[in-house]
């Protein structure tokens, strides 16, 4: 499955990246190149096998209902680039 | 027949609908950490580092979550599946702190079920659950705070949702209310979700086509998202049909869209189109193993269910001798089906039911309190109706009676003895009053004699005007009607 | 008093017992040390004052008879740890000054134990490469360099080095595809990557959730026993580590290895495999066969695929978990007119190569339409590779392999540059242990005609390290790598 410009750009949108107009190319001759040497799992017959999803054997421990974190507002914005009034802030959305 | 025909110059249409409900789960903690569901608390302190999406940080189910899901599963009739899994579904939003919301995709929690809604036509009929799954709420944006900037608040980012997706089984906006009412009824019932949708703890999304009738193709549709009331959820249904219509015979074609209702104009318009369109990437969530649940765990759960609004209704007909309306109305609101229940334990029923829908709802409605805030209680509200049909007072004292409850929440059986208002029916008493009258107006008895039984009603007004209303209107009837022969 | 940073862990807890040297004095020996080896960029960030306070408490603890396990060992920590008020990064950009404000369970059960902090370590940036030139810190120098500047491995690659330049007495090192081995053979130290869900994750930086783990690097197999004995346990706050009994790896120290049954794969002696490196893998299996092991050979027959299955897992959970970083809550913000172009802006800036190519990649394996082609096939070749293993361990109790295919390499070597898979082709003998989720270890057999390190790897069954610390013991005694170093 080879890949097109059009489909990187998609992607680098998707992942929230830009690409330069003049490293499209680059950028789609190596995804081109990785795909295919993964696509050699193409060689594997894989009819009846259930994909894993955990490699633990067990499964979820649930939490008890109980108040145990928060109220720590100025630990949760201590990182912020911006904040104010004690919300993070942003430029603004355009809905 | 409750399905809505549109019918046009160029033909007949019928709507084909279903709906994608949100419902906030009733928990202390979040769905994935330990901070406070709590409501209307200063930003974003009911944080957990795990619900600003901190590097490093990682999910744990909360386990009343998942019992408040199962619990609602039950209550929907519906499929309880012991294995789910949980995905992430990836977008970038502001309110969004992981970049992913993490939900269930390929395994559900809950699978199929239905629920019977009432029409007003007093028909019910049953609409198909096509699952539920559950999953994390966002935070929020706010934007009119400032000019250039939005404010984000994660304290809702994290709390439980249970989403119910129905099959597209509406074929009419009434459809749709009725459903939305009657799910907001069982989710109340079982205490799994406050059902406001003013307060965005249930909140709707709409999915709306056409076909002409009589086929049962099923055409493109459109996607309404968060109309936030039950009144809006159908209108964004009727006019959405019919825009539908509009284009087709027209020849235009419907594209797949997400529309936004816009209440002021209770039309729908198409939101702003994105660069590229979603592409959720959902794939199986590396941090959480899958759920699995026993069958110990579903009986446990099974256990602690609560007679639903249906099995009520049917119960309050049946038993109760109530009427189905009545039943119906009395069933929407568990706390009202409650106070109905003790207000008629040991009386009439039927006239309690009377009681409570008539003068009892006016007065809530006039004195605008809540139920829980009622000054007559169920109690009183059933010695009164227990007062008038063992004849210790008659309806006209039992209004008053009334009153003075509503004003100072009082027993009803004090007041009558208080204010001396047990009605007489001591005949010989009661004939007394009735020869005075009798006796004081010669011309109507002759009147009367000949002929004029009409003036039978002037009579007992006399007579009840003389017993203070205190005597009973039947002996009064009945007495009036030998001595005047 | 430089010679103290040549003791082991084991070595220095002793002598801080007797009271020969104190907890503030080895400190110190290790701080001047990392001043001395600045060149090797093995630290992102020092903390010896930390380091000096914690020390200063470690003396008062032996003095009054309550030190930990680990007492007054001073140990670098990978910057992919959340050190609570102590700047965390991933070695990234987009972590910019980042200071968590938590602690991650693996880093508080040491400090718990009486370790101390001598700073951050070098890393690729999120833990994505195999010769530390990822890092926005620049690379590593490996001690072993003679002429000419060679890489220590990655991605835990500054741990690998400070312990190999004597500047920490152990570090923390975690392992999505063999970044504690792979750097561990390359700088002559030993590491251990446990059974997955054997540490808690909690507060690691997540690369790919489903294979991350943490383990310890340090300068013998009894002090990777040692640490590794501190570092695990069920922890509550991360769902998928294990409740598994955490034993006394050091009981299985010195113990006789007669009768063990090593596996011997023949799928790790590909065509080509470098011959210094075959020999050694054969000097490996002679050693452990005259201490009265059994060899068994066995097949894995799906290794092939496991690095191509590995490059579709890891990076389609690496492109969910780095969606967090989007200068919104902490890190890096290049601004932006609306919010999408501060996220573009903000982590193209933020990221460097090797984290773009790979979030570009896993977010193109998860998109619709290529999902099932992609991550789904990857997802059922991966049960394959772990049944390989599960079939292999009837048969043998323990697998000997060559850690890497290579010895340290030049920075800034060109095919690598050219070509990304070069570079991923390191991990070879590697990744499939993370895919079906095994411990392994990694410990010096040699060295190369260059003088440089070789490592051979032993794997072992889920929850069974302890046979590994075991058969590892026996290979250590008798290759006496310490002592010709």
């Amino acid at each position: 499955m080879a890949i097109d410009t059009e489909t990187v750009k998609r992607v680098a949108f998707l992942s929230r990246l830009k690409i330069e107009d003049d490293k499209i190319k680059e950028a789609e001759d190596e995804f081109n190149k990785i795909l295919n040497w993964v696509e050699q799992l193409n060689e594997v017959n894989t009819d009846g096998v259930e994909p894993l999803v955990s490699v633990n054997d067990s499964h979820l421990i649930l939490r008890e209902d109980a108040v145990s974190d928060g109220n720590q507002s100025q630990a949760v914005l201590k990182n912020a680039p911006q904040a104010q009034y004690g919300y993070f802030t942003v430029p603004k959305v355009v809905e | 027949m409750s399905g809505m025909i549109i019918e046009t110059a160029k033909g007949k249409w019928e709507i084909v609908c279903g709906l994608e409900i949100h419902c906030q789960i009733i928990s202390k903690s979040k769905m994935f950490s330990g901070a406070s569901t709590h409501y209307g608390s200063d930003a974003n302190e009911n944080v957990s580092f795990v619900d600003a999406g901190m590097p490093g940080m990682l999910p744990t189910l909360n386990e009343h979550c998942v019992y408040q899901a199962v619990k609602t599963g039950l209550g929907l009739n519906a499929q309880i599946n012991k294995y789910s899994e949980f995905s992430r579904k990836n977008y970038f939003y502001a309110d969004l702190p992981q970049g992913y919301q993490i939900t269930q995709f390929k395994f559900p929690i809950v699978g199929e079920g239905a629920i019977s809604i009432d029409l007003s036509d007093g028909t019910t009929k049953d609409i198909r659950i096509e699952r539920m799954h559950i999953e994390q709420d966002a935070g929020k944006s706010i934007h009119d705070m400032a000019p250039d900037k939005s404010f984000i608040d994660l304290n809702r980012a994290g709390v439980g949702l249970m989403e119910i997706v129905t099959k597209p089984d509406f074929r009419s906006p009434e459809e749709a209310g009725a459903f939305l009412r009657k799910l907001r009824s069982i989710v109340r019932y079982l205490g799994t979700c406050d059902g406001n949708m003013d307060e965005g703890s249930m909140r709707c999304d709409v999915n709306v086509s056409v076909r002409p009738l009589g086929s049962d193709e099923l055409r493109t549709r459109c996607e309404m998202k968060n109309v936030n009331s039950v009144k809006f959820v159908m209108q964004a249904i009727e006019n959405e049909a019919k825009r539908h219509i509009e284009v087709y015979e027209s020849g235009g074609t419907i594209a797949q869209e997400t529309r936004q209702f816009d209440p002021s104009t209770g039309q729908t318009k198409v939101m702003r189109k994105k660069e590229f369109a979603h592409d959720y990437r959902y794939f199986p969530e590396p941090d959480l193993l899958p759920l699995v649940l026993d069958d110990a765990y579903i009986e446990r759960v099974k256990k602690d269910m609560v007679e639903l609004p249906d099995a009520k209704k049917a119960r309050f007909v049946n038993e109760l001798g109530l009427t189905a309306y009545d039943a119906m109305i009395i069933c929407e609101n568990r706390e009202t089906a409650d106070f109905f229940e003790k207000a008629a334990k040991g009386h009439d029923a039927k006239k309690v039911a009377n009681w409570l829908m008539g003068d009892f709802f006016a007065m809530l409605n006039e004195k605008k309190v809540e139920l829980k805030d009622s000054p007559v209680s169920a109690e009183n509200l059933g010695k009164l109706v227990e007062l008038v049909t063992s004849n210790v007072i008659n309806g006209k004292t039992a209004k008053d009676v009334f009153a003075i409850m509503a004003e100072t929440g009082g027993d009803p059986e004090k007041i009558v003895e208080e204010k001396g208002l047990k009605q007489v029916t001591d005949s010989g008493a009661i004939e007394a009053v009735i020869d005075e009258v009798i006796a004081s107006s010669p011309e109507n008895v002759a009147a009367y004699k000949a002929g004029k039984t009409a003036l039978m009603g002037w009579f007992v007004g006399q007579v009840m005007k003389a017993s203070k209303g205190k005597a009973n209107p039947g002996m009064v009837n009945q007495l009036l009607k030998s001595k005047l022969g | 008093m430089s010679d103290l940073t040549k003791l082991t862990i084991a070595e220095a807890l002793d002598g801080l017992k007797k009271k020969e040297f104190s907890a503030v004095e080895l400190t110190q020996a290790y701080i001047k040390e990392m001043e001395n080896k600045r060149r090797l960029n093995a630290y992102v960030l020092e903390t010896p004052e930390i380091a000096l306070a914690q020390a200063r408490v470690s003396d008062e603890k032996y003095a009054n008879g309550t030190n930990g396990a680990l007492e007054g060992i001073p140990l670098g920590i990978k910057d992919l740890f959340c050190t609570k008020d102590i700047r965390t990064t991933a070695c990234s950009h987009i972590l910019d000054g980042f200071e968590p404000q938590y602690e991650s369970t693996v880093t508080s059960k040491l400090l718990n134990a009486g370790a101390s902090v001598l700073g951050k370590l070098n890393m690729d940036e999120f833990a994505m490469g195999g010769s530390n030139e990822t890092s926005y810190y620049g690379p590593v120098v490996n001690p072993w360099s003679k002429d000419k500047d060679l890489v220590a491995g990655g991605s835990s690659g500054g741990s690998a080095a400070a312990v190999a330049a004597g500047m920490c007495a152990g570090a923390t090192g975690t392992d999505t595809g063999g970044s504690i081995r792979q750097p561990s053979a390359f700088c002559g130290v030993t590491g251990i990557k446990p059974t997955y869900g054997r540490c808690s994750r909690y507060g690691i930086i997540a690369f790919a959730s489903s294979l991350d783990q943490a383990g310890p690097i340090a300068k013998d197999v009894r002090d990777c026993a040692l640490l590794l004995k501190t570092m695990s346990g069920y922890d509550a706050k991360d769902s998928t580590s294990a409740k598994a009994e955490v034993p006394d790896f050091e009981k299985f120290l010195g113990q006789d290895i007669k009768g063990l049954r090593i596996g011997v794969p023949a799928e790790y002696r590909p065509e080509g495999l470098n011959e210094e490196i075959a020999a050694y893998w054969d000097k490996g299996i002679e050693i452990l066969k005259a201490r009265g092991a059994e060899i068994v050979n066995i097949s894995l027959p799906h290794t092939k695929y496991a690095l191509a299955t590995y490059y579709i897992v890891a990076p389609a959970e690496a492109s969910s978990n780095l969606a967090r970083y989007d200068g919104l809550r902490f890190g890096l913000r290049v601004p932006g007119e609306h919010l999408d172009n501060m996220y573009i802006n903000s982590r193209t800036e933020g990221f460097g190569k090797e984290v773009k190519r790979r979030i570009m990649i896993g977010t193109y394996v998860l998109s619709a339409g290529y999902y099932d082609a992609y991550y789904l096939k990857a997802q059922k070749v991966r049960r394959l590779i772990r049944q390989d293993f599960l079939n292999a361990f009837e048969k043998c109790d323990v697998i000997l392999t060559p850690t890497a295919p290579t010895a340290a390499f030049p920075i800034g070597d060109k095919s690598m540059a050219e070509n990304p898979i070069n570079m991923w082709l390191n991990d070879v003998f590697t990744v499939s242990v993370n895919l079906a989720g095994l411990p392994a270890m990694s410990l010096p057999i040699g060295l190369s005609k260059e003088g440089l390190p070789l490592g051979l790897q032993l794997i072992g069954k889920a929850f069974d390290e302890a046979t590994i610390f075991k058969a590892a013991d026996a290979l250590e005694a008798d290759v006496k790598f310490m002592e010709k170093k």
